[in-house]
């Protein structure tokens, strides 16, 4: 029962290294199509900084990009996750006003305490979820057409709510969620010319650094301990260093100006929940499988609806999320508020180099795909460019950023 | 015979796949006024044979003549052919579902006043033309109304329109019931009577019998013999005879095997088709499974094969199934995937590129797709140990890829079923079916398939082997089941088997039951 196999044509394929796969490092592999995207933020990043003068990097900048962004950047974590399913949410801007508009009338109207009203907001967004996953995944309506209408559907229920006026104001606790700071719980310390920051700012900043290098230490180990393939040493340590580098540099800048934004503590915990989540859980895998090809997850036991329906309620979760955020920004949930937010996330995650057919995406790159969106918005702004003139250069990046997913795709598709 | 009598010659076809000659320096005449009908094993090269007659190959990709009215033809495409008045009806027919019978049937070729489309003359020239082919439904009725055996009649008027000589028909009878095959095959009758030459390519050798004048017989991309009904003494079993006349050489691993009890048994199988209402795609079926025995599922095309399997497993086909299934003697339910999984069934299916795999992820991702709970620990996926045993797979497959972080769509076909393989066996099953495991894979990879597949047995798994070479079942199988429009037909033992007798329970010429 030990036959040896005749001579196989199928060595044709190995690449030289296919008789020495072991540990041996991996050859420094530069993959443009995964990599871009980040080349492509700091191009952008540098390029606005010098045609501002500098004023794109300043702390205060910093600190309002972030805020600024934050609801389409919770939008993007759920956005990602349906188009690497293989779908597409229209719906969420219209959900990000109607729930903003629920917990408002909750909170102003009802004088409900707010955890319990944040708490009713995103059941209440789970719903919704609910409603759109059943159609999709049960029903069998293309998302598109099903959340075409609930696009309409919930702008609706937002006017409803609302009475076509804003309600407000949002009490405090909400705010600061969503526009204010920490305290400088442990006072300033100075940094030389850069004048004074805040300690516990930059303690938060120095414990996420230590916590990178730590998780990637520890992933690194665990692979060589099963003697996989790990990059050399040098490119691990530079990695490691570019992230605390660019760490370092948000935090004292948040640290000079008003300490860290509440919303960027609940984004970080977002992003990386949401990336252990996609990469690590059952769930996750399953939702790759999915969009990289359906009939073959199906036939491999993953629960296709089940899986479909869960994706759009955890979506409905995190535009209820944004729609608190984005009411707290404010001070009050307006009948427009949340209008194309929608667009702003699905070109954050194409842009961040999700697949038109679904099954590649990541969710940290939709967060940076969001971020480049954010960076042209505020550059040209402090620019004085026009909204027209803003408008055009999206446009024509999003179009850029799948043009060239397409392209990689075909010169991957025609050396095979 | 003279000249003139042949409408159509090809001569010295020959066509190569990078690493397969499809076509070997093939021969076919045709005869005007008269039905040929072309016969040979799935994958004798039939079908490309007819690709390169209507122009999908262009010329030039092939080596060969073709003379059609005894003018040499380099078709470019197929409006070239059609041109000529050669028109191919395909098995899968090309109708667009959601428009008229009438629009179908001048689709291309709209019947125009002055570029508007005058419907007044489109339908009554639809209507004609189905009275013709015998058609009684209304020209404006969808397409999607009806059922495939009317819609081959619509294909067919759609063919004559465009004044067709020579029409060629592709297995036309693979998806009908008897009713809606006895009136095409008169129908094709009357066409001939009408002058239109008629190709008919089909496993059904009763039907051949029936209505071809002549038969030509292909085998491995060669033209074997031509014979004539009427002055020739031709048999089905003569047919069958050259169909498969092809030894057995040393391409399998030898194997002994032990056979122990029954695993997996099937009773009463029965399954509509989950489109076309009413028909019934497996009728009946009682199959049994023994621990380390390698059993085989003979059948030509659209026998049920695939059907059968795929409604076994989880009910991934079919609508409307009734039997039982027994697993180690005990009576199961096998509603979903998850279900069949969980009983230790796996199915690894015949279109890997389409069913079986996430091409654009890596190997460890596609092993571990059908076992990832078992890498998971409260609903959190072990990377390494999934690494591991993706790599493990490797080496004990003989995958060649440079690791498991390669991209699945990048490995050959071999190296593909491999992956399949190693995902189903992951989830530790104790009954695998094998839907063509070696389609499209050259022989040394075949030869590993076939060992992985004695392994599987030797540890104590039945497996069902579901494929279209006869001689792959007879090297691997101890016992092989036949199957032909549904039904099970025959159960040979290995040392009975000979590919002649199971080419005739496959054609269905001894159904008694």
């Amino acid at each position: 029962m030990t036959s040896v196999a005749p001579t196989n044509a199928d060595l044709a394929l190995g690449t030289p290294s296919a008789s020495q796969p072991g540990n041996s490092p991996r050859k420094f592999n530069f993959n443009l199509r995964e990599s871009g995207i980040y080349l492509a933020f700091a191009a952008i990043v540098l390029l606005f900084t010098i045609l501002t003068g500098g004023d794109m990097l300043a702390p205060q900048n910093i600190s309002n990009i972030i805020v600024q962004n934050s609801y389409v950047l919770i939008l993007a974590i759920g956005m990602i996750l349906i188009i690497i399913a293989g779908h597409i949410d229209l719906s969420v801007g219209s959900v990000v006003g109607a729930t903003g508009a629920f917990a408002a009338v909750l909170m102003v109207n009802h004088n409900v305490p707010w955890p319990v009203a944040i708490l009713a907001t995103l059941i209440a967004g789970g719903l919704i979820g609910a409603w759109q996953g059943y159609w999709v995944a049960y029903f069998g309506i293309p998302a598109f057409i099903v959340t075409l209408a609930g696009m309409l559907l919930f702008r609706a229920v937002t006017l409803t709510i609302l009475g076509n006026r804003g309600i407000g104001p949002i009490p405090d606790d909400v705010r600061t969620l969503a526009n204010g700071f920490t305290d400088g719980y442990l006072g300033n310390i100075g940094l030389g010319a850069l004048g004074g920051a805040d300690l516990f700012t930059l303690i938060v900043g120095i414990l996420a650094v230590a916590a990178i290098a730590w998780t990637q230490w520890r992933q690194r180990a665990g692979r060589l301990k099963y003697n996989q393939a790990v990059d050399p040493v040098w490119l691990f340590i530079t990695k490691i260093a570019v992230a605390a580098v660019v760490v370092m540099f948000v935090v004292v800048a948040l640290a000079r100006y008003h300490n860290l934004p509440w919303v960027l503590v609940l984004l970080a915990a977002l992003i990386i929940g949401y990336s252990i989540y996609t990469n690590r859980a059952v769930f996750g895998r399953q939702i790759y499988a999915i969009g990289g090809n359906l009939q073959a997850a199906t036939l491999s036991g993953v629960k296709v609806k089940s899986v479909t329906f869960w994706l759009f309620v955890n979506m409905g979760v995190l535009a209820a999320v944004a729609g608190i955020v984005f009411a707290g920004r404010l001070n009050q949930a307006g009948p427009t508020a949340g209008n194309n937010a929608e667009l702003d996330a699905i070109a954050a995650a194409f842009i961040g180099g999700a697949a038109v057919q679904g099954g590649v995406g990541k969710v940290v790159g939709a967060i940076t795909g969001g971020l480049i969106m954010g960076v042209i918005n505020n550059g040209m702004q402090l620019l004085g460019a026009p909204s027209e003139r803003v408008m055009l250069v999206k446009g024509a990046v999003l179009l850029a950023a799948v043009a060239f997913d397409v392209y990689t795709k075909r010169r991957a598709g025609a050396s095979r | 015979m003279t000249e003139a009598d042949i409408i159509l010659r090809m001569q010295g076809i020959t066509k190569t796949f990078p690493g397969v000659k499809a076509l070997s320096d093939v021969n076919v005449d045709v005869r005007r006024g008269e039905i040929l009908a072309i016969c040979g094993e799935n994958g004798a090269g039939k079908s490309t044979l007819m690709k390169v007659l209507s122009g999908v190959y262009p010329h030039g990709s092939y080596d060969g003549e073709i003379f059609f009215d005894g003018e040499p033809c380099r078709f470019a495409g197929i409006r070239d052919s059609e041109h000529k008045g050669i028109v191919i009806i395909h098995q899968e027919l090309a109708l667009a579902s959601n428009l008229s019978i009438a629009e179908n049937i001048f689709l291309g070729n709209e019947q125009a006043t002055r570029g508007m489309i005058d419907w007044n003359k489109t339908n009554a020239a639809a209507a004609e033309l189905l009275r013709r082919v015998g058609l009684r439904e209304n020209p404006t009725t969808q397409v999607l109304d009806i059922g495939v055996g009317k819609q081959q009649l619509v294909e067919i008027a759609k063919a004559l329109t465009k004044d067709v000589k020579l029409l060629i028909l592709d297995e036309p009878t693979a998806a009908l019931n008897d009713d809606d095959s006895a009136h095409l095959l008169e129908l094709l009758r009357g066409l001939r009577d009408e002058g239109i030459t008629c190709v008919i390519i089909s496993h059904k050798l009763n039907e051949v019998m029936a209505i071809a004048d002549r038969v030509t017989i292909i085998r491995d991309g060669q033209t074997i013999k031509t014979m004539d009904l009427a002055t020739d003494e031709v048999t089905e079993d003569k047919i069958i005879a050259g169909m498969v006349g092809r030894d057995l050489d040393n391409r399998f691993p030898p194997h002994e095997s032990h056979i122990g009890d029954e695993v997996l048994r099937i009773e009463d199988w029965t399954v509509h088709s989950p489109t076309q209402h009413g028909r019934v795609v497996v009728r009946g079926a009682n199959l049994s499974i023994r621990r380390g025995e390698i059993v085989g599922l003979a059948g030509l095309m659209g026998a049920g094969r695939t059907e059968l399997a795929m409604s076994v497993f989880g009910r991934t086909y079919g609508t409307n199934i009734s039997g039982r299934v027994f697993k180690d003697g005990k009576e199961i339910q096998v509603k979903s995937v998850q279900d069949a999984i969980k009983h230790g069934l796996a199915y690894a299916t015949e279109d890997r590129k389409r069913y079986g795999l996430n091409l654009i992820e890596d190997i460890k991702r596609n092993v571990s797709a059908a076992g990832l709970k078992k890498l998971a620990k409260g609903g959190w996926v072990d990377d390494n140990e999934e690494y591991k045993v993706a790599d493990d797979y490797r080496k004990s497959m003989n995958i060649k890829a440079p690791n498991v972080a390669s991209i699945v769509g990048k490995l050959s076909g071999g190296n593909q079923q491999k992956v399949v393989l190693s995902k189903w066996i992951f989830t530790d099953p104790d009954v695998l079916i094998l839907d063509e495991p070696t389609r499209g894979i050259d022989v040394g990879a075949k030869y590993e398939i076939y060992t992985i597949i004695n392994r599987l047995a030797d540890e104590g798994k039945g497996v069902l082997v579901i494929s279209s070479e006869l001689p792959e079942l007879l090297g691997l199988c101890d016992r092989i089941y036949t199957l032909a429009e549904g039904r099970i037909t025959g159960e040979v033992a290995r040392a009975d088997a000979t590919q002649e007798g199971l080419m005739t329970l496959m054609t269905g010429q001894e159904v008694a039951r």
